[in-house]
């Protein structure tokens, strides 16, 4: 059977601009082959820099940014679409080739109807008129299960949520019929309950289209469910290349199993979870603008353990975490801590009230002021609180240092030399250093690579053993919550629908909602997506 | 309920969901003559507390105790300051801005004179200035960091670092005085025809486009590479459009917003920053009007000219701030 896509000794390069020194050509991408048939899948899996995106552009001959391709070959049906000049490679783009990006939201032009862009290329290429690619367009929204398909065409992007945007897009991509379309980390911005509908969409769609796509994401096991074959990349490299089966359940490289393995449990729950350290209760908490997020909220930590509150984007799990930081007053309810009850407003607070709550985030990166060394960073709490100076300090913060796995060598650098994982170990020694007794974590792992975030997991579960500290740990990562905490709360629409330990939360009977959460979470397995599917038909038929 | 603010403020609430654009229309509306009426009250507290006396400097060496008694009299100075305020306020809203103390003659009409004057070059100047600004962005964008925006950047850099009065004079001194090219005094008559006042204002018009065309041009350039540089451009590059139908259709409808804005900020600032240049080039507009009258302590001119000034800012920041609302997807179509 011959290849619809053939890609020979790719290589891609970039000029960078580091500060101070003169441009430097690099290569990114070094020499990577594959061959994709007609209607078949391929899976590119890797961590941020390992050039998937980069390999997914190229199929459309087209480099982002300062990103230009300098040599092999991308077939396509036989013909090498690199060497095509501008009018050439318009003809293939957006006819033969189509492109689904990460961020919908950002990718659809706010100004212009969906419909309009959706059929835009498809019309613009000259395929099908305006209203046979208008008929299209409607078909397409129907098999991809978007709501009141006929209609859906006439709203502004702003209007239908992101998992509709993303569903928008595929059907953009697939409305002129073509051979290929480029998938790059198409749910990867959803929710996990919101992510498996797409999924399924876009399985559907491919396999009753017969296009051929490649499928690029960080999630091995998302990929797991839609690939005939799976590319694993590092760095520009080839790590594995093969069947879907044998790099799920064979895999031959160490790096590959690492990935393969990398979610599994850490933590033995804790027996005794009555100790609270923090306790809320009744936490009702709006917006300035009069929307009611936390509706009567009561949870407790337990003193040195972890409690792990997982939700999807909107569930009011972060405003929970403001209510108890005092950034937010609560209108209704009240924290307590240890003895102390705290005061609503973070300014009322006392020092010694402040310096026991510290707080990680999920964007290190902007966490911290870009023009202080990792020293200053986390100098600045052991000054603030402890009045440390001098040689006092340097030497205390040098021991956070090493605590973290960092050392001394660290001291004077400044953030953006620092890889996002290494950052985030700064924040978390940024927080130690004022001696808390409890850290809230906000999504601290979720911007890193599997492979990092197990490394920071590993850190605080270790630090928590090490100083009796607990974590407030905010999360949307089920195996994350299966791997670290004692006790978990599961928020929806600012309510508390399940809280308790985490063997009786994560086991059944469960409550409504938290089993769609668990069910809704990729597992490394085949055919899983069907499996689900299947048993959500059967439950709605069963209704 | 509570607080009886609470019900209000719901009401608007629902009010701004269902029609988010009229009442952020009225919203800018109402705020805009609240504005006009705060600086009204300024420009009259302003005044009055401008040392120096119409009295006195109209009497000059012959200022007896009584006699500038006598004209303060006769102006009205005697009465309290309040009383005084809500009497020209009312005038104002029915379009009477007073006598002046030095003429006698109603300013209104002098104003309306002056006023076209005025806008008469500030037109001009618009017309020649936004284009350019414009067309120079795009151009400036094209060849980025290259050497035609360097030099684009650099000459528009220079143009709005010098003060307007000094580019006045030196185009006086080289079109003027050393070329003779150009008409100088800029100043234009009633019964001129229409080529005598182009030329009369083709200094003043040169001057103010120097002053306004950098901002508006690096506000374009700008917008328009923030523009450039999003996602949905690219997406409209991966579905094989070309580079002009990707700008016209996709770039141009998301870009108007901030260029408007920026175009009617130096709008405003032709009407009203013109009084330097104006009295540079001896024009009978708004601003040397309102020169002219400081200098007599002539107040009820200088308090019109102050109101019309401020109410033409108003105004242009007005229309700007409706076009950013209408041209917001987001805001015409609610959810």
């Amino acid at each position: 059977m011959s290849d619809l896509l053939s890609v020979r000794d790719l290589r891609i390069g970039a000029t960078i601009f580091p500060p101070g020194e003169a441009p430097q050509d690099i290569e990114i991408v070094h020499g990577v082959s594959f061959d994709l048939q007609k209607g078949k899948v391929l899976g590119l899996i890797g961590e941020s820099g390992a050039g998937k995106s980069t390999i997914g552009l190229a199929a459309l001959a087209y480099g982002r940014g300062g990103v230009r391709i300098t040599g092999g070959e991308v077939l396509l049906d036989g013909e090498d679409i690199l060497p095509l000049d501008k009018k050439g490679i318009r003809k293939i783009r957006g006819a033969r080739v189509c492109y689904v990006a990460q961020s919908a939201a950002a990718s659809f032009n706010p100004a212009h109807k969906l419909g309009d862009q959706v059929i835009e290329a498809t019309v613009e290429h000259g395929l099908m008129s305006r209203d046979e690619a208008r008929k299209r367009a409607d078909y397409l929204f129907e098999i991809l299960g978007l709501p009141d398909p006929k209609n859906f065409g006439n709203r502004f992007p702003h209007q239908v949520s992101g998992g509709q945007l993303q569903r928008a897009m595929t059907a953009m991509a697939l409305c002129s019929k073509p051979e290929l379309i480029v998938f790059d980390e198409p749910t990867t911005a959803l929710d996990v309950t919101t992510q498996i509908d797409v999924l399924a969409a876009i399985k559907n769609a491919i396999e009753m289209t017969g296009t051929a796509a490649l499928y690029i994401t960080h999630d091995l096991a998302v990929v797991a469910q839609i690939s005939d074959d799976i590319m694993v990349l590092r760095n520009g490299d080839t790590v594995e290349y093969g069947p879907v089966q044998q790099i799920i359940e064979n895999p031959r490289q160490e790096y590959t199993k690492a990935l393969v393995n990398v979610r599994q449990t850490k933590q033995t729950e804790a027996r005794d979870q009555t100790d609270a350290l923090l306790k809320v209760e009744n936490i009702s908490a709006a917006y300035g603008n009069g929307v009611q997020v936390l509706h009567d909220v009561s949870l407790h930590v337990p003193r040195g353990q972890t409690l792990a509150v997982v939700g999807e984007s909107g569930s009011g799990k972060s405003t929970l975490a403001r209510v108890i930081t005092g950034l937010l007053p609560p209108f209704k309810g009240s924290v307590k801590f240890g003895d102390d009850e705290l005061s609503n407003a973070q300014k009322d607070r006392s020092r010694d009230h402040l310096r026991r709550i510290q707080l990680i985030y999920q964007m290190a990166d902007t966490a911290m002021n870009p023009r202080q060394t990792v020293g200053q960073i986390i100098g600045r709490p052991l000054q603030f609180y402890f009045g440390m100076r001098g040689a006092e300090r340097r030497k205390e913060v040098i021991k956070l240092l090493d605590e973290i796995e960092m050392g001394e060598a660290f001291y004077d650098r400044y953030p953006a030399e620092l890889s996002g994982g290494q950052k985030q170990r700064v924040a978390i020694a940024r927080a130690l250093a004022a001696k808390p007794e409890l850290i809230l974590c906000d999504e601290p792992t979720s911007a890193l690579d599997p492979l990092v975030a197990e490394g920071i997991l590993d850190l605080l579960l270790r630090l928590q053993k090490e100083r009796q500290v607990s974590y407030l740990f905010i999360t949307h990562d089920i195996a994350i919550v299966r791997a670290i905490a004692d006790s978990v709360a599961v928020m929806l629409q600012g309510k508390l629908v399940d809280f308790g330990p985490r063997s009786e939360v994560l086991n059944p009977p469960f409550d409504d909602y938290t089993d769609l959460l668990l069910k809704s979470v990729p597992e490394m397995e085949l055919g899983w997506l069907e499996k689900v599917l299947a048993t959500r038909k059967m439950e709605s038929a069963g209704h | 309920m509570a607080n009886p603010l609470a019900g209000v403020r719901a009401a608007r609430h629902r009010l701004k969901e269902t029609h988010p654009l009229s009442v952020l229309i009225a919203e800018r509306l109402g705020l805009s003559v609240l504005l006009l009426w705060a600086v009204s009250v300024l420009i009259f507290a302003g005044v009055e507390a401008l040392p120096g006396d119409f009295a006195e400097t109209y009497l000059g060496q012959s200022a007896t105790p009584q006699a500038i008694a006598n004209i303060r009299e006769d102006l009205g100075l005697d009465r309290p300051i309040t009383t005084r305020y809500f009497e020209w306020l009312g005038g104002v809203v029915q379009g009477d801005f007073g006598n002046s103390w030095a003429s006698g003659a109603p300013v209104s009409e002098q104003i309306t004179k002056r006023l076209g004057n005025s806008l008469f070059l500030a037109f001009f100047a618009a017309a020649i200035s936004v284009p350019l600004a414009v067309g120079l962005g795009m151009v400036a964008v094209h060849y980025r960091n290259r050497i035609p925006d360097r030099v684009i950047n650099v000459l528009s850099l220079a143009a709005i670092s010098l003060p307007e009065f000094f580019i006045g004079y030196i185009l006086i001194v080289f079109f003027a005085v050393q070329m003779g090219v150009a008409t100088f005094p800029s100043t234009v008559y009633d019964n001129m025809g229409w080529s005598e006042r182009l030329g009369a204002i083709a200094l003043p018009t040169a001057t103010l486009v120097m002053v306004v065309l950098a901002h508006m041009m690096r506000m374009t350039r700008a917008a328009i590479i923030s523009v450039m540089s999003s996602a949905y451009m690219e997406t409209a590059e991966l579905k094989g459009l070309g580079a002009f139908k990707a700008i016209v259709k996709h770039a141009a409808p998301n870009a108007i917003a901030p260029i408007v804005n920026v175009v009617a900020l130096n709008l405003a600032y032709l009407v009203v920053g013109v009084v330097v240049v104006e009295v540079v080039f001896v024009y009978p507009g708004m601003g040397q009007y309102m020169v002219d009258a400081v200098t007599v302590r002539d107040m009820p001119v200088v308090q019109a000219c102050g109101l019309i000034f401020a109410a033409v800012y108003i105004l242009l920041n007005m229309v700007a701030d409706i076009v950013a609302i209408v041209a917001n997807p987001r805001l015409r179509h609610p959810r």
